[in-house]
C-alpha cells in the first residue's frame, strides 16, 4: 500500500468510523456535555463581526459541496454557459471570503481578550488551526485552480462517492494539486474531530423551534385522580 | 375550563427590610460554583434604582417579554424564524458587564507579603480572568442609594414621572425608597421557555415550578434575553443556562425555599393556587388595563366545587386541593385583593405577587421639616412621598386606581386596628374607611394576623409534592422501594464540555 492509498483509501475510513461511534457514544453518556459553549456573555462586539461572516460563509460554502456531492451532472450542466459558471464561481468565491475572514477575526478576538482565554481549550486551539487551514486551502484552490465547480464534480465528487460506496477509488485524487489534497484530508480530520471539540454543536440545529407549541410542560404522570371530595 | 396547580408567592414590602439575608441563603445553596459567581437568582433591590442587571425594567433595551401582535402576542426578543437566524449573535443578550464582574480578593497577600514598610493589602481580583480588577458594579451597587445622581435617577419607572414629580423626588427631606426582593416568578405565560430553540426550558405540569432541563440546552441564551425579570442566567464556564429553581428539593421534602425560610422579615407567604390554564393565552393577550384583573379572574377558588371536580379531573392529587384551599397567596390575592404582580405590562403572567408598600407613605414634609400628622395619624394617599404613579408603573402597568385600591385597603387596617388598641382614631372614621375599601372587621383582623403575627405554618403552606409518582415515571415498577429513585440528575460532575 503507498502512502497516497493509506491517505485517501484508509484514513477516510478511520476518520469516519470514530467520527460516528465518538458522536454517539459522547451524546449517549454525557449529553451535558452538548454545547455551543457560546462567548457572547463575555465578549459582544467583535463577535458580532466574527461570528456573522464566519457561520453565513462557511454554511454557504457547506451547502454549495453538498449540492455538488448530490447533482455533480447539474452542476456540470449549468457551467457550461461561460455567464453562468461566472455566477457559481463568484458566489463561492464570496462565501469562501466570508469564511476565512470570519475565521481571522474570530481567532483574533479569541486571543485578543483575557476573560476569553479563560474558557478557550486546547481542543479549541486545535480547531482555530484545523479550520484555518480547511478554509485557506479552499479559497487557495478557487483562486489558483479553476474552475473549481466543475472538477470538483468531475473528481472530488466520483471520489467522495467511491469513498460512501466502500470502493475508494485514490486514483482520481492522487494526482490533484497539493493544496486540494490537503483540502480533502483536513476535511476528514475534521470530520475526526468532530466528536472531541465543541464542533458538536453542529449537530443541535434546534429546527424544531419551528413547529413546536411556544409552551413546554412536563408531567410525572397525569391521570385523573379521585379524592374524598 | 383545564385546572393546574401552581405553587405561587407572595411577598408583603412593607416589611422587607433590605437585608439580603435571602440572597446569601439562596447563593450559599446553588451559586457559589464556578460560572454562577455573578448570578443572583434571588436578589433585593432598592427602589427607586436601576436594579440588578442594570436597568433590566427597560425593555427598550433588554427586549424582555411579550409584545401584542395580531390578535395574540409574540415574544419581544425575537420569533421563530427571526430566532433561527439570529442564532450566531443574539444581538440583545446582556453581558458580564451589564451585571457586574464578579471579584474576590487576594486574601494571602495578608499572610504572605514580606515584612516592609506599608500594611500588606488584599487586592481585589476577577473571578473570571483571575486578573487584578478594579471594582465598579456590584449585584446591589443601588443599594439605599435613593437620590443618586447615578442610580436612582436611572430608574426605567420614572418614565411615568413629570419632570416636577422627579425632581421632587431628589430633595433631599423627600428622599424615599423601598426593596423589592426578586426571584424567578415561575410565570403561566413564560418567555423563557417559549423562546429556546433548543426546548429545554419547561414548566412542571404537577405544580407550575419552571425549570431547565441541562441536558437539553445547548447555550443558544435565548432565555437569557427573553426573561423580562433578567431571572435566567447563562453561566459561562459551563455553557449551560441556569434559573432559580424554587428549592424544588426543598419543597418535595416539605421545606420551603431557602430564601423564603431565611427571610428574617418573614415578608414571604408561599403555598399553591389552581387556575385555568385555558386562559392563559386569552389573558396574556388583553389590553394592558386589564392584565392585573384578568390575572386574577384565572386563579380559581378552590372552595367551588365545580372547579374541584375540573382539577380532580385533570390530575390534581386532592391533597394539593385541600393545600390551596389553605394557601395564603389565594387569601392576599384574591380574598383580600392586596397583592399585584410586578410588572404585569411584561405579559409572562408572573406568580409572584408582592404587596405594594404603604410605608414610605406615612410620612409628608411641612415647612422643610419631616412630620408625622397627629391629627390625621396615617396622613392621606394624597400626601404620600412616593408618587402613586410610580408604584403603578412597577404593579399595575400604570393604573393608579388599583394601586390606590390596595393602598387604602392596606391604610384601612392599620386605622381598624389603631382604633381597637389605642382607640384615638373616630369609630365612625373607621367605619367610613371600611366601607370605601370594601373590608369587614373580620377580614381586617384576619390580614392583620397574617401580616403581623404569622407562624411558620401560616406563611408556607406547601403542597405535597408526590415523589412516589415521579418516583413511578422514574422507574416504571409501581411497587418499587420509592427511595431507589433518588432525584435522577447527573451521575457525573457537571463540567464544561470539550
Amino acid at each position: 500500500m503507498t502512502f497516497s492509498e493509506f491517505m485517501f483509501g484508509v484514513f477516510p475510513y478511520m476518520c469516519i468510523i470514530i467520527a460516528i461511534i465518538a458522536t454517539t457514544w459522547r451524546y449517549v453518556t454525557d449529553k451535558f456535555s452538548y454545547s455551543s459553549l457560546s462567548s457572547q456573555f463575555l465578549e459582544n462586539r467583535d463577535l458580532f463581526w466574527g461570528s456573522i461572516t464566519w457561520h453565513y460563509g462557511i454554511l454557504g460554502i457547506l451547502t454549495a459541496h453538498l449540492v455538488g456531492l448530490l447533482i455533480p451532472d447539474s452542476i456540470l450542466w449549468w457551467n457550461m454557459e461561460p455567464v453562468r459558471l461566472y455566477v457559481l464561481e463568484t458566489t463561492g468565491f464570496v462565501l469562501g471570503l466570508m469564511a476565512l475572514v470570519g475565521i481571522i477575526l474570530l481567532i483574533i478576538r479569541r486571543f485578543s481578550s483575557s476573560r476569553l482565554k479563560v474558557v478557550t481549550s486546547n481542543m479549541d486551539k486545535l480547531l482555530y488551526v484545523v479550520l484555518f487551514t480547511q478554509v485557506l486551502t479552499g479559497v487557495l484552490t478557487a483562486i489558483f485552480y479553476r474552475w473549481g465547480s466543475s472538477w470538483y464534480s468531475s473528481f472530488a465528487v466520483p471520489y467522495l462517492w467511491s469513498i460512501l460506496e466502500l470502493r475508494p477509488n485514490v486514483s482520481l485524487v492522487d494526482n490533484l494539486p497539493l493544496t486540494v489534497q490537503i483540502h480533502i484530508l483536513n476535511a476528514f480530520f475534521l470530520l475526526f474531530l468532530l466528536p472531541f471539540t465543541r464542533l458538536v454543536h453542529m449537530l443541535s440545529v434546534p429546527i424544531k423551534y419551528i413547529w413546536r407549541p411556544h409552551q413546554i410542560v412536563r408531567w410525572n404522570q397525569r391521570k385523573q385522580i379521585l379524592g374524598p371530595f | 375550563m383545564e385546572v393546574r396547580a401552581q405553587v405561587s408567592m407572595t411577598f408583603h414590602l412593607d416589611k422587607c427590610i433590605g437585608c439580603h439575608t435571602c440572597s446569601v441563603a439562596c447563593k450559599n445553596i446553588w451559586t457559589d460554583r464556578k460560572g454562577t459567581e455573578y448570578m443572583w437568582w434571588n436578589n433585593v433591590e432598592t427602589k427607586p434604582g436601576t436594579g440588578y442587571p442594570s436597568k433590566w425594567e427597560d425593555q427598550d433595551v433588554y427586549k424582555g417579554g411579550w409584545e401584542p401582535k395580531g390578535k395574540s402576542i409574540g415574544l419581544k426578543v425575537t420569533d421563530k424564524f427571526r430566532g433561527l437566524a439570529n442564532i450566531f449573535h443574539q444581538p440583545h443578550l446582556p453581558t458580564i458587564d451589564d451585571y457586574y464582574e464578579p471579584w474576590t480578593y487576594r486574601y494571602n497577600d495578608l499572610f504572605d507579603s514580606p515584612a516592609g514598610d506599608d500594611q500588606p493589602t488584599a487586592r481585589p481580583v476577577s473571578m473570571i480572568t483571575g486578573e487584578n480588577m478594579d471594582i465598579n458594579a456590584g449585584p446591589n451597587w443601588d443599594d439605599d442609594l435613593s437620590g443618586s445622581e447615578i442610580y436612582a435617577k436611572n430608574d426605567p419607572n420614572f418614565a411615568a414621572l413629570s419632570d416636577g414629580e422627579k425632581e421632587a423626588l431628589f430633595e433631599i427631606e423627600r428622599l424615599v425608597f423601598f426593596y423589592l426582593p426578586r426571584i424567578c416568578n415561575h410565570c403561566l405565560n413564560p418567555s423563557c421557555v417559549a423562546s429556546c430553540p433548543s426546548g429545554a426550558l419547561y414548566k412542571r405540569g404537577e405544580d407550575g415550578i419552571v425549570l431547565l432541563d441541562q441536558n437539553v440546552c445547548r447555550a443558544w441564551r435565548f432565555c437569557v434575553s427573553a426573561c423580562p425579570y433578567k431571572k435566567s442566567y447563562y453561566n459561562w464556564s459551563t455553557g449551560k443556562s441556569e434559573k432559580c429553581i424554587l428549592c424544588y428539593p426543598r419543597l418535595e421534602t416539605g421545606q420551603p425555599p431557602a430564601c423564603f425560610h431565611s427571610c428574617v422579615g418573614r415578608i414571604r407567604y408561599l403555598g399553591v393556587v389552581l387556575y385555568d390554564a385555558e386562559m392563559i393565552e386569552q389573558v396574556a393577550s388583553a389590553p394592558e388595563n386589564e392584565l392585573v384583573d384578568l390575572q386574577k379572574e384565572m386563579i380559581l377558588d378552590p372552595h367551588d366545587p365545580e372547579v374541584i371536580a375540573q382539577a380532580e379531573k385533570d390530575g390534581v392529587h386532592f391533597s394539593v386541593i385541600e393545600a390551596a384551599q389553605k394557601s395564603p397567596v389565594y387569601k392576599f390575592l384574591k380574598e383580600w385583593g392586596l397583592a399585584l404582580p410586578l410588572h404585569p405590562e411584561f405579559r409572562t403572567l408572573p406568580m409572584l405577587f408582592y404587596i405594594p408598600p404603604l410605608l414610605p407613605v406615612l410620612g409628608h414634609v411641612e415647612k422643610g421639616n419631616y412630620n408625622v400628622d397627629v391629627e390625621n395619624y396615617f396622613g392621606s394617599l394624597d400626601k404620600a412621598r412616593l408618587p402613586m404613579k410610580y408604584l403603578a408603573k412597577m404593579f399595575t402597568a400604570g393604573d393608579e386606581t388599583k394601586i390606590r385600591e390596595v393602598l387604602e385597603k392596606l391604610l384601612a387596617v392599620r386605622m381598624f386596628k389603631r382604633a381597637e388598641q389605642v382607640d384615638d382614631i373616630d369609630q365612625a372614621e373607621v367605619d367610613k374607611m371600611l366601607e370605601k375599601t370594601g373590608l369587614t372587621p373580620e377580614m381586617c383582623e384576619e390580614i392583620y394576623r397574617l401580616t403581623a403575627l404569622p407562624t411558620y405554618e401560616d406563611r408556607f403552606v406547601i403542597p405535597p409534592m408526590h415523589r412516589e409518582y415521579a418516583a413511578d415515571a422514574l422507574m416504571g415498577d409501581p411497587y418499587s422501594f420509592k427511595a431507589e429513585a433518588g432525584i435522577g440528575g447527573f451521575k457525573d460532575r457537571p463540567e464544561r464540555g470539550l
